[in-house]
């Protein structure tokens, strides 16, 4: 089916669908800091006016709530915490070199379609749109992963963190209408917590190796010395 | 249903109360005190549901059935005997210098905190909460693994909080998944409510759930530290204080097994066959055999029996994943008998390590002359874990072995092979040093080991004769599983 004889409300998830996997595409290849926050935020920023969206195309407003909830913690908060770390430890002018930058992009892309193979035996029940969206988010939680893996910095390593739940939340708006009340409080309290621990981490590991590249850390490992 | 209330009010109450009152000299006994109140009400939900069955809450958030009452008396009881152990070691560690009171506040705080998310995770009946308290349980743990605030801890701590944290988001995508799968057939506000989504198994949309069920394996198995995901596990284990490393092998792993088992019987009502099972089994042999070769090369006494909890939880994931009576038996059996002896090998071994000043294997010599309580608690553990009859480890390994004979015949020398691996591995370690020449300067310790007799004594009991009442229970559990009872 083409994609203009949808209707307004699947025109407009599927463009957000594309738009929230651009932006992680933007951040795998990011090397400083402050921009990969800024466009953390941007995501966030996207996956509110998602879930906003959606709430008001199919009236459920209990994700109203959710998109709330997304823009102060995913947009706001969390964004503001790191950035304030960044400054702090003077990382804001730093461009992190990062290795086999084409490489890693390749990855990506293969990693977006290896989402839309793992997805499909689904497409016989389901509507494009799901497919679509579930296969979006799938690739936005690969590509938190693989962000992960490519940057050094533990700021960065946040960022990769918080946009797999970004990814995990796309899924829950777009393919469920959301996940049950009780459920995406006790999600967004999670996820509060952890960013409040990574706050408290970059402290601990900032007194410890005076630094926040994680590369540092390697005391731990089963290698003889 | 009030049981239930009660078992998750009291850990919340202490939370809230450590966190205003702070440390103070008799903060251990009070959290002994309140393990022992959950203990109680445990007995009581257990009491319960053995006369009544089956419990749900008015609105059916809560679901109380024979597969997690057990586990939530086997949570309380070895969440009690630990905080026996950890009023000293704790009061010790802290004469050492390597604590104060604001760490010990934080640390009895989230001791109470890991409590609450293991029971909210075994008594929900909502998969989503399920998974919010299994994150619960990590957030409240990691700032335990890094309380010395070594580098070592700190590092432990991040990597455990890192993966733990990416791992346990594939299982919030795989109960995604669930929840679009079973939205499909019914209304959505119950849709996550396990005996709803139990009762509708065999309607739900078998590919989801099959793609579901290996995001949620992954997920969860990071937690329960399958291989190739349980990177974490030995790190976070080796460098957080002992009473920690006890309840996370004894508590933490098996209620994330008990999340993916829960997963399973929805999904075989789902496919009406054993994929997942497959999938698990193959998992779970994976972990046993290479988990079982990495004794040998360890070198930090917590971490070796971290890679022994590895080792175990193999066995589980292998013998649940077969799925037959017999094996779903043997694995309820040996979640427990594990749970038991590991936590009590904890505690030896946080004592042998006090006793040391180090927990470095190759300066830990002679702690039979040193101190002969220490000396044979560890012998009599290790002898326990590696499966020597009559400790019940080897009932429920024999009852695995016998499983896999009549199911999978040719994997049966795979395990043995393990098992004996296994052995050697835990053997060529402990034996020089409970018997080995005493270096100087390792003093005997004030150690309180009543936790790790009456742990070792219900093992030893569960070896020669397990009784009725649990047996009948056991069975009642793997009729649930696995749709049939072995006895």
């Amino acid at each position: 089916m083409n994609i203009e004889q949808q209707d307004f409300y699947t025109q407009a998830i599927l463009s957000m669908a594309a738009l929230i996997g651009l932006a992680s595409f933007l951040m795998l290849g990011q090397g400083r800091l402050l921009r990969l926050i800024f466009v953390f935020a941007l995501q966030g920023l996207l996956l509110t006016m998602t879930a906003a969206l959606s709430a008001y195309s199919l009236n459920n407003h209990h994700l109203y709530i959710s998109a709330g909830l997304t823009l102060v913690l995913k947009v706001m908060f969390i964004p503001w915490m790191l950035r304030r770390q960044v400054l702090a430890m003077h990382m804001n002018r730093d461009v992190e070199a990062l290795e086999n930058k084409t490489l890693v992009m390749l990855g990506g892309a293969s990693l977006m379609v290896f989402s839309y193979y793992v997805l499909h035996p689904i497409v016989q029940s389901s509507s494009t749109i799901m497919v679509n969206a579930l296969a979006v988010s799938l690739s936005v939680v690969l590509l938190g992963m693989l962000l992960m893996i490519s940057h050094r910095q533990a700021v960065a390593h946040v960022v990769g963190f918080m946009s797999i739940e970004n990814g995990l939340f796309f899924a829950a708006i777009v393919a469920t209408n959301g996940m049950p009340m009780v459920v995406e409080l006790g999600i967004a309290f999670d996820v509060l917590v952890a960013a409040v621990l990574f706050g408290i981490f970059f402290f601990h590991i900032r007194t410890s190796i005076d630094s926040l590249d994680v590369d540092r850390l390697n005391r731990l490992n089963e290698v003889d010395q | 249903m009030i049981a239930a209330y009660v078992l998750l009010l009291i850990p919340f109450l202490g939370i809230v109360f450590f966190g205003l009152t702070g440390h103070r000299d008799d903060t251990g006994k009070v959290n002994i005190g309140l393990n022992t109140l959950s203990f109680l009400a445990s007995l009581w939900l257990a009491v319960k549901v053995l006369n009544i069955g089956s419990l749900y809450s008015a609105d059916q958030a809560f679901l109380i059935d024979s597969f997690n009452v057990y586990l939530i008396m086997l949570t309380a009881f070895v969440g009690l005997t630990t905080s026996i152990f950890s009023g000293p070691y704790m009061a010790h560690e802290k004469e050492l210098g390597k604590l104060n009171d604001r760490r010990l506040k934080l640390y009895y705080s989230m001791y109470q905190g890991f409590m609450l998310a293991m029971y909210l995770v075994l008594t929900t009946n909502n998969m989503g909460v399920m998974w919010v308290a299994m994150e619960g349980a990590t957030l409240a743990t990691v700032l335990l693994v890094s309380l010395y605030r070594t580098p070592e801890s700190i590092e432990a701590a991040w990597k455990y909080f890192i993966l733990c944290g990416v791992g346990i988001a594939q299982a919030l995508f795989g109960t995604i998944l669930l929840y679009y799968a079973a939205v499909q057939i019914g209304d959505s506000e119950h849709a996550l409510l396990w005996s709803v989504l139990y009762e509708n198994a065999d309607k739900l949309n078998p590919d989801i759930l099959k793609i579901a069920f290996v995001f949620l394996l992954i997920g969860y198995g990071t937690k329960i530290g399958l291989v190739p995901l349980h990177n974490w596990l030995p790190d976070a284990h080796s460098e957080g204080p002992t009473p920690m490393s006890a309840v996370l092998s004894g508590l933490l792993l098996n209620d994330a097994l008990y999340a993916v088992v829960r997963n399973k019987m929805l999904v075989d009502g789902a496919t009406q066959n054993n994929s997942a099972g497959l999938l698990m089994m193959g998992f779970g042999l994976l972990s046993f055999l290479v988990a079982a070769v990495f004794l040998h090369r360890q070198k930090d006494i917590k971490r070796l029996f971290s890679y022994s909890s590895i080792e175990h939880m193999g066995i589980m994931t292998f013998a649940f994943g077969m799925g037959g009576p017999l094996a779903t038996f043997a694995a309820l059996l040996h979640m427990t008998v594990h749970s038991l002896t590991k936590s009590a090998i904890f505690v030896t071994v946080g004592h042998a390590a006090q006793v040391a000043g180090t927990q470095d294997i190759k300066k830990i010599r002679g702690l039979i002359k040193t101190q002969p309580k220490i000396g044979w608690g560890l012998l009599i553990g290790t002898v326990a874990i590696a499966g020597f009859p009559p400790f019940g480890v080897f009932t429920s390994e024999f009852l695995v072995l016998l499983a896999t004979m009549h199911d999978y015949p040719w994997l049966a020398p795979l395990l043995l092979l393990g098992i004996g691996i296994a052995f050697a591995g835990l053997f060529r370690h402990i034996q020089p040093m409970v018997f080995g020449e005493q270096p100087e300067g390792q003093m005997p310790v004030k150690a309180n080991l009543w936790p790790v007799m009456i742990h070792l004594g219900l093992v030893l009991w569960l070896g020669l004769a397990i009784p009725d009442f649990l047996a009948n229970w056991f069975s009642q559990a793997t009729l649930l599983i696995s749709g049939s009872t072995p006895l």
